[in-house]
């Protein structure tokens, strides 16, 4: 898999192929706790970059993960459904959320890559 | 004294109970009728053919029942409820006993108009209580609650738009506001968007103007908001926002801080919803109902739904159809005019205080909040520097390295036999505390929470994890399993299995 992209709302994109699997970063899923719901968009709807896509609800929040690309949902991980806990074990891996297709490439370049991820949380503290 | 075992599971007053339905025992009533003679089952396929599954239960135990249930309340009858946003204040008793009179509590929302007038002058009078404290010229008293009367004002908004022929799309709703306003708007059938707060916990005014265009339906601000601060560009903001041709919808929650000061009809705001079990002492928190009425401007008043009050020559009448008057309203919000028995605890309240009390009690309110203020913010952290209103905010920085959450001290206020505050809420703080004292706590109220509150910090300084984490410890159920209650539910008592089967 090739190196993750980050967003400033904390979701992490893979990239694969003309998809990119999405979810929220180890960070985002220790801020918020234990999720207890997450609610996935459907299959085939098309988002614009920054367009809210889901929705993850813990013990503390409820917060929205946003489209990091603009592109179309082809797949969603229906294990979350059953077991949202997934997110908070296995954040970058089985807690995945989406795949969305890559409609510009170039979107991507404006994503952070780990290193600039890592400084931007720790300007947050 | 926690380790002692008793017998019945009973801890001397504190009574450990069944759910009501393990209670259950086949024949056992209240009230034993004879069976009726043979009649004629006139319901058809709605017929009964099986229980209903009541429990059997004699009168004595059902009374016991909920009396005991009860006494696991914490209430502001009770002691200190500091919870933030929710202005939990004492509800004097006189506003009960106005609102048990038979010809205010006995009366139905379908009798004849002529045999109501004095509702109807309850009404028109607390409208016009309403109309003077914000400086808005229309009431709309039918709102069930506070989300319910911002869906209201949204309404009257988007009423206001169409007539123009410019519904628009986008609601902005500052971090610093109230949570139900996006969700709100979204019922409204809006796009909502965010506008960021300053370093001072305010409404970033260059974002807003920034992002004001035609697109912009409204704008929704929380004022005094929920850090507790004053928008004090909230007129400029208005004005901005008149000029880009949308409304001000300002949440009226926190009213109680400015009740008698500000006049919200002043800062150029179109619609605002109050709640009247908050800042006018009708009882709620689990006892209820709520009711939030919404003021509109003179530019939405012709908006404002029904039905309403108009007084006409010496009595009274209610609007109840479009086409009435020469407005447009946009249909009703509930069934019948609002929640009456809470107008009547309201009005009380208000003529019971007079103008100058309620000024007197806002004073009050932000006085608690600021003594707390200055009573812990050497000890906790102060999200934002400076006077509050009438609720302060804190946020987690403090509790940082020592393996505390805000969660974890909040379970140990419960043993020192107090309400927690609100936790983690506003978001745009880190485990956030927000402590509401309102005018109701005296001096030695105030001290004793800001006392206990310093002695868990100072136990949270020195790391006393354990004790965190094994609070409460003297309430009757240790802490609770959040996080498998949310991914679990169990909603309903079912039988258990056998008895099932044998039915």
């Amino acid at each position: 898999m090739a190196s993750l992209k980050y967003t400033d709302q904390h979701e992490w994109v893979a990239v694969d192929g003309d998809t990119a699997t999405v979810g929220i970063t180890d960070y985002a899923q220790g801020q918020l706790g234990d999720v207890v719901f997450v609610e996935l968009p459907d299959e085939g709807k098309s988002f614009a970059m920054g367009d809210q896509a889901a929705v993850v609800e813990s013990v503390k929040a409820a917060a929205e993960v946003y489209a990091p690309i603009s592109g179309e949902i082809v797949e969603v991980n229906e294990a979350l459904n059953g077991k949202p806990e997934l997110v908070n074990e296995d954040a970058i891996g089985d807690g995945w959320f989406f795949k969305i297709s890559i409609d510009d490439e170039t979107e991507l370049d404006s994503l952070m890559d780990e290193k600039e991820y890592r400084e931007f949380v720790k300007g947050l503290g | 004294m926690t380790d002692v075992v008793t017998l019945t599971g009973n801890r001397g007053l504190d009574l450990e109970e069944k759910l009501i339905f393990e209670q259950d025992k086949a024949g056992r009533t209240a009230v034993d009728l004879p069976e009726p003679e043979r009649h004629d089952n006139r319901l058809g396929p709605a017929r009964r053919t099986r229980p209903i599954g009541l429990p059997g239960l004699s009168e004595p135990q059902v009374v016991r029942h909920y009396v005991r249930m009860s006494r696991n309340n914490y209430a502001i009858d009770a002691g200190i409820y500091p919870l933030g946003s929710c202005t939990m204040k004492h509800n004097p008793r006189l506003n009960e006993k106005m609102a048990r009179q038979p010809g205010l509590a006995d009366i139905h929302p379908l009798q004849p108009q002529g045999t109501v007038q004095g509702a109807f002058a309850l009404m028109h009078e607390l409208a016009h209580w309403l109309a003077e404290l914000t400086g808005m010229p229309a009431v709309a008293l039918s709102p069930a609650a506070g989300a319910h009367g911002e869906l209201t004002g949204l309404m009257a908004i988007r009423s206001a738009l169409e007539a123009r022929g410019d519904a628009r799309r986008v609601v902005l709703v500052p971090e610093s506001a109230h949570g139900t306003n996006p969700a709100s708007a979204h019922m409204c059938g809006y796009e909502i968007e965010s506008v960021a707060a300053t370093a001072r916990g305010r409404v970033d005014l260059a974002a807003m103007k920034a992002r004001l265009a035609p697109d912009v339906a409204a704008v929704m601000i929380t004022n005094p908001n929920t850090c507790g601060l004053f928008e004090d560009d909230m007129a400029e903001i208005s004005a901005a926002v008149h000029a880009a041709g949308a409304f001000v919808y300002c949440d009226g929650a926190n009213f109680n801080a400015i009740v008698g000061r500000v006049r919200p009809g002043d800062l150029g705001i179109d619609a605002m919803h109050l709640n009247l079990h908050k800042t006018f002492s009708t009882p709620h928190g689990g006892g209820g109902p709520g009711a939030g009425p919404v003021t509109l401007s003179k530019a939405l008043a012709p908006f404002a739904p029904l039905p309403y009050v108009v007084r006409e020559g010496e009595g009274f009448r209610l609007v109840e159809q479009a086409g009435e008057t020469g407005a447009h309203p946009y249909g009703r919000m509930k069934g019948f005019h609002g929640q009456f028995g809470v107008f009547v605890r309201a009005l009380s309240y208000m003529m019971s205080m007079g103008s100058d009390g309620l000024r007197q009690a806002s004073a009050d309110a932000v006085l608690n909040a600021n003594y707390l203020r200055a009573r812990l913010q050497g000890t906790m952290s102060l999200s934002y520097e400076g006077p509050c209103m009438h609720e302060v905010l804190f946020d987690d920085h403090f509790l940082a390295d020592t393996g505390v959450s805000t969660l974890d001290f909040a379970k140990a206020m419960i043993d020192e036999g107090v309400h927690p505050m609100t936790m983690y809420f506003p978001l745009i703080v880190h485990g956030a505390f927000l402590i509401e004292p309102t005018e109701t706590e005296g001096r030695a109220s105030l001290d004793l929470l800001a006392d206990l509150m310093l002695g868990l910090a100072k136990r949270a300084k020195a790391k006393e994890v354990a004790f965190f984490k094994d609070s409460p410890k003297l309430a009757p159920r240790r802490r609770l399993d959040e996080t498998r209650a949310a991914r679990n539910p169990v909603l309903r008592w079912m039988p258990p299995a056998p008895k099932a089967a044998a039915e």
